[in-house]
């Protein structure tokens, strides 16, 4: 068995490697329908929005998108070293800096929904009570009633940060755990704790059945949930597809987009809602 | 669980596409990886497990080491190499299945290495003599080794392919869980764990584990011992 045998064993069998990678490969060959990558956050994701959204999409322009579900910060990573061509995020300040940056363009407010803060039916911090959100989130800080935090950079962690120094609150304590979880894990968790937790109304809906967490605080512009896309800008990255995403922006925006935003619903319920025309899209 | 187990039976049933989807890129990607790092990895094993060379120590080491690097971290410093801004950018492989076979094969090949190097290790050293005396040449000497390792190379194929085919990491961070194209089992057990769907995660699990359990059975007709008496050398 000398060194000779095994170079050459190892190098047969990286061509056939290579050969089985390009063969299922999966990279679309230029001559066939093109194909844009979004980068969104979780919660979009698992609304189901976008699986009526974007085949609407693909009918009308012919371009197919893969869908990358991760969270706010993860996308905005991903996106800054040029692995996907537009994003969708909530997350208006990080947004902003992407923009402001030169990383993104063209970036335009989609929808918005609105975040609630759930606990316990019994509510011991007495949220009820609370008139503006940064008021809830004091009485929970001061009465140390457990809160579960995302803790992972998504935009509702984002949020809830903003809400914290909105309150002048440095949540810090046992009673404050951050769990770097999706939303409906984390909701899972504050659900068994009993604690409390900030969610999106979204993702809300959908567990509601399968938890005994209510809403304890909502509405009010402190829990405003916009929804921003944008593209990847092609002078930092060559590669992307920057027209097709701008086909994608523009069809989010249109008429149609709006339509079927408006008329998504979860259990009867509305999820989104389009950005108002008249409204400025910065 | 009873509605998990009820789910997983339904979906089986009704053949559910999205479901047998994942079943096949997760099939695709780790029995590809498998059987790269199978390729790649034996010759090494052989090498290390049956001659003294010098660097013999450290290669073990690695390759034990190797064994304990978290799917995550591998997906990390793939995804550094194979990102757009990163070295290996231009070839356009991040987020697609060869990424993620790519990162599985890293994921095994340690294992092939550590592993099957102490089953070749335990063969009568006299192996290689032998054969050679009876006129085999290299290529025929490694493969009667592995004819003579065939029980434990086979255990440590499937070993290999277990480990694979239930990694999370990598085909998370280099796959992206797009579906239809890089949608593995687990990547999908853990989305639906996210949305809450648990019993829709449980059930996808239960057909993970019924896949492992069929390749385990196949495998073991093939570690079945032949029926012969002298050692078949050539």
């Amino acid at each position: 068995m000398t060194p000779r045998t095994i170079a050459i064993h190892c190098a047969v069998s990286c061509i056939l490697l290579s050969l089985t990678m390009a063969g299922c490969g999966d990279q679309s060959p230029p001559t066939t329908a093109p194909t844009i990558r979004l980068a969104t956050t979780t919660s979009t994701q698992n609304s189901g929005l976008l699986d009526v959204l974007l085949p609407a999409f693909t009918q009308k322009t012919g371009i197919n998108v893969q869908v990358l579900p991760m969270g706010t910060g993860k996308a905005l990573a991903i996106a800054r070293e040029g692995n996907c061509d537009v994003l969708m995020v909530h997350a208006p300040e990080a947004e902003a800096q992407f923009v402001s940056q030169g990383w993104g363009v063209n970036h335009q407010k989609i929808m918005y929904n609105d975040f609630v803060i759930l606990g316990p039916p019994s509510d011991p911090a007495q949220l009820r009570q609370a008139k503006t959100a940064a008021e809830a989130m004091t009485k929970i800080a001061a009465t140390k009633n457990i809160f579960i935090s995302r803790g992972d950079n998504s935009g509702t962690h984002i949020k809830e940060l903003a809400l914290w120094a909105e309150a002048k609150v440095e949540p810090t304590g046992s009673w404050y755990r951050p769990v770097g979880m999706p939303m409906g894990n984390t909701l899972s968790m504050a659900n068994q704790v009993q604690g409390y937790v900030l969610a999106d109304r979204g993702t809300y809906l959908k567990f509601s059945k399968k938890i005994d967490m209510v809403v304890l605080f909502e509405s009010g512009p402190a829990l405003h949930n916009p929804y921003g896309i944008m593209a990847v800008n092609p002078a930092k990255h060559p590669h992307v597809k920057y027209h097709e995403a701008l086909a994608l922006i523009a069809f989010l925006t249109s008429e149609q987009g709006r339509k079927i935003i408006s008329e998504y619903r979860v259990s009867d319920q509305i999820l989104f809602h389009p950005w108002p025309e008249f409204a400025e899209s910065q | 669980m009873i509605e998990a187990l009820h789910k997983a039976g339904h979906l089986l049933w009704t053949l559910d596409a999205s479901l047998f989807e994942c079943v096949w890129v997760s099939l695709l990607c780790s029995l590809t990886a498998t059987a790269a790092a199978v390729a790649i990895g034996t010759p090494i094993a052989v090498l290390v497990g049956r001659k003294q060379f010098r660097g013999r120590g450290v290669l073990l080491v690695v390759a034990h080491t190797g064994m304990a690097v978290p799917t995550v971290v591998i997906g990390l410093l793939l995804y550094s190499l194979l990102s757009r801004s990163g070295p290996l950018g231009s070839l356009d492989v991040l987020y697609s299945r060869s990424a993620i076979i790519l990162g599985e094969l890293i994921l095994g090949l340690p294992i092939i290495v550590a592993l099957f190097s102490s089953t070749t290790a335990a063969l009568d050293p006299k192996l290689e003599i032998t054969a050679q005396t009876l006129g085999a040449g290299p290529l025929r000497t490694f493969w009667t080794i592995l004819r003579q390792a065939k029980a434990g190379l086979i255990s440590v194929t499937m070993s290999t392919f277990g480990r694979l085919c239930s990694e999370l990491g990598i085909a998370m961070m280099i796959g992206g869980n797009i579906m239809h194209h890089t949608r593995t089992m687990t990547t999908a057990i853990a989305m639906e764990t996210s949305g809450g769907q648990f019993a829709l995660a449980l059930a996808i699990g239960f057909v993970l584990l019924l896949i492992a359990l069929g390749v385990n059975m196949i495998a073991q007709v093939f570690r079945l011992p032949t029926k012969k008496s002298a050692p078949d050398v050539l």
